[in-house]
């Protein structure tokens, strides 16, 4: 039966399609196999989605070895949603990439582009599949490998130096990851998820599982640009290719953050152990400085690309925060908000992409007139940026919503105004696009009038319908969150 | 036709008409005729609703769930039904209006502005027509993008200056503080629905957080301009005059004030909060406003900000009626909303048309002017009959039914609040007048009267100002449909 293959299928098919590119070499049929292989997974990942949503988890034994022996892939509410989001945006992203590509990296490497594109969608993938904690690290290198070399394919030579940053960083966070693994195994003797969890509570010794924990943490939350360990992030999303800024923005962190919750939610949260650690308060702290102050700091930033990376921080910022608050309405919040601002984001910087191809970058300078020589990529930012603020009947405004309301059940005041009053600032930023395009003259560095081709400005589209739709009709957002977070805190 | 789809056309035609009129761009008389269109088909639809809510039918419209448990939906009560009635009605006589003062100063972008125009007319109705505060918190953000571009029409670097004040004021208080209440109200009712009587009834507040409820709600509205969140209005005065009469007069403030009205009727509901000691500094606030606003509108030189501070005044009045919590107030305060925007249009109409025809703003520079251009000064004095409260004009009727029912509740702060601002108000405006129609006119000025649509505009909201005062049979009743007497 196919369907029992489902769990394997999603990761699979791109990962075959990598040396596959490679011995095609043309760029053309390299890039058409990226496009079957990233569709093919969507359409995986759907049928996998509604079959996790019918039969509950999904298990599969690789290699017909039964966990916890053999390597087990293991979907449930919260997989099987990271994984249509990803799938999703690699969808979206991928017949973007043609046109965007082809003007931002040299013809002779693009067939190498298109195999490290799948590497990076078949790693992030995995993640979000696997119940295996070491196969979970393979995956996390395969996609980290992949988007190291994606990065540093960028035009602007700066991008070889971020690329760089990202790969001391992201070794560094890989390691650490492992070393926690490696506590984990030592002290369980099991590598399988599910079964370290049913373990953990027979654990005598707590200070291993400490350690364990810590180094878990602090790796992932390096991988996911957790304030202070988000160094890396914007010169990375700044200067690697439009079309792979987009895919990572939207996909990339938010794996982690999925990878976070599920060692914390499901795995140490079944030790006695740690009943009183303090995790969720220094989460909540740093969530709260993260959105402060990479808000303040998006306003003041020459480049709009960077501006959104800043915002990227932030608004991580706010999904940790909902992880933070440790209840269910905050926990929807933040899976919703982790789904919402893939959206938006990926919207946001697909139509960067445009302005970039046409003026060659995106600086504010650049920006100005816009709204008349590019309109409707600058009407699509705005949805995108009125997302980002929060108003009502975009996706912003839904996670918003939860955040909130996860904030008054702990009847913490502060953190109310926080999310709230953090809006204003994201005002703040999104204004300066709006002055830049509406109200000013077009410069010496704007574009000549004419949009961004239709293989662009569709697929970007696409995303800012998703943000207005996923706004207004939240069933399949919220709806999965809620159970992704009902399941995560378990009966209580 | 059925109510549902009335709902649905109320709001449906100006967006139609927003197409229409971009896809018309390249023929203007074209355009203006599909404005018209489109404002009196709204109008019609709007009118057709008004029999069976007098009849005490409460037509409603669930359109879909957005987030579990809420969904987008309308439910026409009579205080909304007025507030339609007002709005869409006025859009024709604006429209008009618009066309002369368009075209009479030449103002560049006209499609942007007939469309932008359209899309706040429909924002307005959703506004006018939610069954819930969600509902009600999407059109109002809708209304508050919408109008931007018609605040920042002529581009220059005032109009954004204003432009920014507008945004900044009005989204900083929904997002923070309206917002918040919308989310609190949830949280502790599980339901953000409109209901006679109030939701929070069972909720078991204490004092201390209703009055911080109430707080969130009243100051979150920015819209209805209470002090500190007034600044808005005047800055939005650098959009061309017709944008400033219909929304700034009509539209756009009437929203704050209905919202408010809303919220303490529908759900803090009048008898549960009525002499509470948690809900009294409302009329406080809220009198300061109306006498503060007023000082400031009697030392403004420029008419247009003049009137902006008049409006920040009036629009207080309506709140703190409303938070008199009596049906008598509660009458007058739903009265004035149409009231005071039959009366503000019509002095907003008499600016345009001085600019236009004499490229005056200056209350200083009006004198004699009354002479050249009797028609727009005569409506400007029945407007400014109505902003004192005199009749033979609507702000009579509102004020009666304020004064009596503070005087019935022996709340004589108010009483004295309405008395010493019906003061300043005559103080502000009978100068003008008395300029206009007494003082000889400067030698050499050869202008004659503005436009004839403009004159028939201001004509028309100028005879509606006074008709109210003789005809308030179908307002009154609707207001005592929101009372609940």
């Amino acid at each position: 039966m196919i369907r029992a293959q489902l769990p394997a299928l999603v990761v699979v098919v791109p990962l075959l399609a990598a040396p596959v590119i490679v011995l095609a070499r043309r760029a053309g049929v390299a890039w058409a196999l990226a496009l079957a292989a990233s569709w093919a997974s969507f359409a995986i990942a759907i049928a996998l989605f509604l079959e996790v949503r019918s039969a509950g988890v999904v298990s599969y034994a690789m290699g017909s070895w039964p966990p916890p022996w053999g390597i087990e892939y293991r979907v449930d509410a919260l997989g099987a949603f990271v994984l249509v989001l990803v799938a999703g945006t690699g969808a979206v992203v991928a017949p973007y990439m043609r046109r965007s590509v082809a003007a931002e990296v040299p013809g002779e490497r693009l067939y190498l582009f298109y195999a490290m594109y799948m590497l990076c969608l078949s790693g992030l993938l995995g993640i979000a599949a696997t119940g295996d904690a070491f196969n979970l690290f393979v995956f996390l290198e395969i996609s980290s490998l992949a988007t190291y070399v994606l990065i540093a394919l960028g035009r602007d030579r700066r991008s070889l130096l971020a690329a760089f940053q990202y790969l001391i960083m992201g070794t560094i966070g890989a390691t650490f990851y492992v070393i926690g693994v490696g506590l984990l195994y030592l002290m369980t003797g099991t590598l399988n998820i599910a079964d370290m969890a049913a373990r953990l509570p027979a654990v005598a010794e707590p200070r291993p599982l400490y350690a364990a924990a810590a180094f878990i943490a602090v790796g992932i939350s390096l991988k996911l640009a957790l304030f202070p360990l988000h160094f890396w992030l914007p010169n990375a999303y700044t200067y690697a290719p439009s079309a792979v800024t987009a895919f990572l923005a939207a996909t990339a962190t938010k794996v982690s953050v999925y990878v976070l919750l599920r060692y914390f939610f499901s795995v140490f949260d079944a030790s006695p152990a740690f009943a009183d650690v303090p995790f969720g308060p220094a989460l909540l702290a740093l969530s709260a400085i993260a959105i402060v102050t990479a808000s303040l700091v998006a306003v003041y930033q020459p480049d709009m690309k960077r501006m959104l990376a800043y915002s990227s921080v932030a608004q991580i910022g706010y999904i940790t925060l909902g992880i933070a608050m440790f209840n269910k309405a905050g926990l929807t919040g933040s899976i919703v908000h982790l789904f919402n601002h893939g959206v938006t984001k990926g919207a946001l910087f697909l139509l960067l992409g445009g302005v970039a191809m046409r003026a060659g970058r995106a600086s504010f300078d650049a920006l100005a007139g816009l709204g008349r020589a590019m309109p409707l990529t600058s009407f699509g930012i705005v949805i995108g940026g009125l997302s980002l603020i929060g108003i009502p009947s975009t996706a912003g405004f839904v996670s918003k919503w939860y955040l909130v309301l996860g904030a008054i059940e702990r009847g913490e005041w502060w953190l109310v105004v926080l999310v709230v009053g953090s809006s204003l600032i994201a005002v703040a930023y999104v204004w300066r696009f709006v002055e830049a395009a509406y109200l000013q003259a077009p410069g010496p560095a704007s574009p000549r009038p004419g949009e961004a081709p239709l293989a662009l400005l569709v697929p970007a589209w696409l995303l800012v319908a998703a943000c207005i739709w996923f706004g207004l009709s939240t069933s399949f957002n919220v709806g999965s969150a809620a159970s992704a977070a009902a399941l995560l805190l378990g009966p209580q | 036709m059925s109510p549902q789809a009335a709902i649905v056309l109320a709001l449906a035609i100006p967006f139609a008409g927003a197409i229409g009129i971009a896809l018309c761009h390249r023929a203007p008389n074209l355009r203006e005729t599909v404005t018209l269109a489109a404002a009196v088909g709204m109008f019609l639809v709007v009118l057709s609703l008004v029999g069976p809510v007098l009849e005490g039918s409460r037509p409603a419209l669930f359109l879909f769930e957005a987030l579990p448990g809420v969904g987008i939906a309308f439910r026409v009560e009579p205080l909304g039904m007025l507030f339609a009635l007002v709005a869409s009605g006025l859009w024709i006589v604006n429209s008009i209006y618009s066309i002369g003062y368009m075209r009479g100063n030449r103002e560049e972008h006209q499609t942007r502005y007939y469309v932008c125009f359209a899309l706040a007319l429909a924002f307005t109705m959703g506004i006018a027509f939610a069954g819930n505060l969600l509902t009600l918190f999407l059109f109002y953000e809708g209304l508050t993008l919408i109008t931007y571009p018609l605040v920042t029409h002529h581009g220059d670097d005032e109009a954004r200056r204003g432009g920014r004040t507008y945004l900044g004021v009005l989204l900083t208080t929904s997002i923070v503080l309206l917002l918040t209440g919308i989310v609190v109200t949830w949280a502790v009712a599980r339901t953000i629905d409109f209901a006679p009587g109030g939701i929070l009834g069972d909720a078991g507040l204490t004092n201390a957080a209703l009055a911080g409820l109430l707080a969130l709600y009243m100051f979150g509205i920015g819209k209805a301009a209470l002090m500190p969140f007034h600044r808005w209005l005047p800055a939005a005065m650098v959009a061309p005059t017709p944008v400033s009469a219909l929304l700034h007069a009509v539209a756009v403030v009437k929203a704050g004030v209905f919202a408010v009205v809303k919220v303490i009727v529908y759900v803090f509901g009048v008898e549960p909060i009525a002499g509470l000691a948690s809900v009294d500094w409302l009329p406080v606030v809220a009198g300061f406003t109306i006498l503060a606003a007023s000082v400031v509108a009697l030392r403004a030189d420029n008419l247009k900000r003049r009137l902006a501070y008049s409006t920040v005044s009036q629009l207080s009045y309506v709140v703190m009626a409303a938070a008199l919590l009596t049906p008598l107030t509660v009458i007058g305060a739903v009265l004035h909303i149409a009231a005071h925007a039959f009366g503000k249009i019509t002095l907003f109409f008499a600016a345009g048309a001085i600019y236009t025809a004499a490229h005056k703003t200056e209350v200083s520079q009006l004198d004699g002017i009354g002479r050249r251009m009797p028609w727009t000064l005569g409506a400007f004095a029945i407007g400014a009959l109505s902003m004192i409260g005199l009749p033979p004009a609507a702000g009579f009727v509102s004020k009666w039914y304020m004064l009596a029912g503070a005087m019935a509740i022996d709340h004589w702060p108010a009483v004295a609040v309405i008395v010493a601002s019906t003061l300043l108000n005559a103080g502000y405006f009978v100068p003008i007048v008395y300029r206009a129609f007494l003082r000889p006119p400067p030698a050499g000025e050869a202008h004659g009267e503005a436009p004839w649509t403009m004159v028939v505009a201001m004509v028309a909201t100028a005879a509606l100002t006074v008709a109210m005062f003789f005809y308030a049979d179908v307002p009154l009743a609707l207001a005592r449909g929101v009372a609940g007497g």
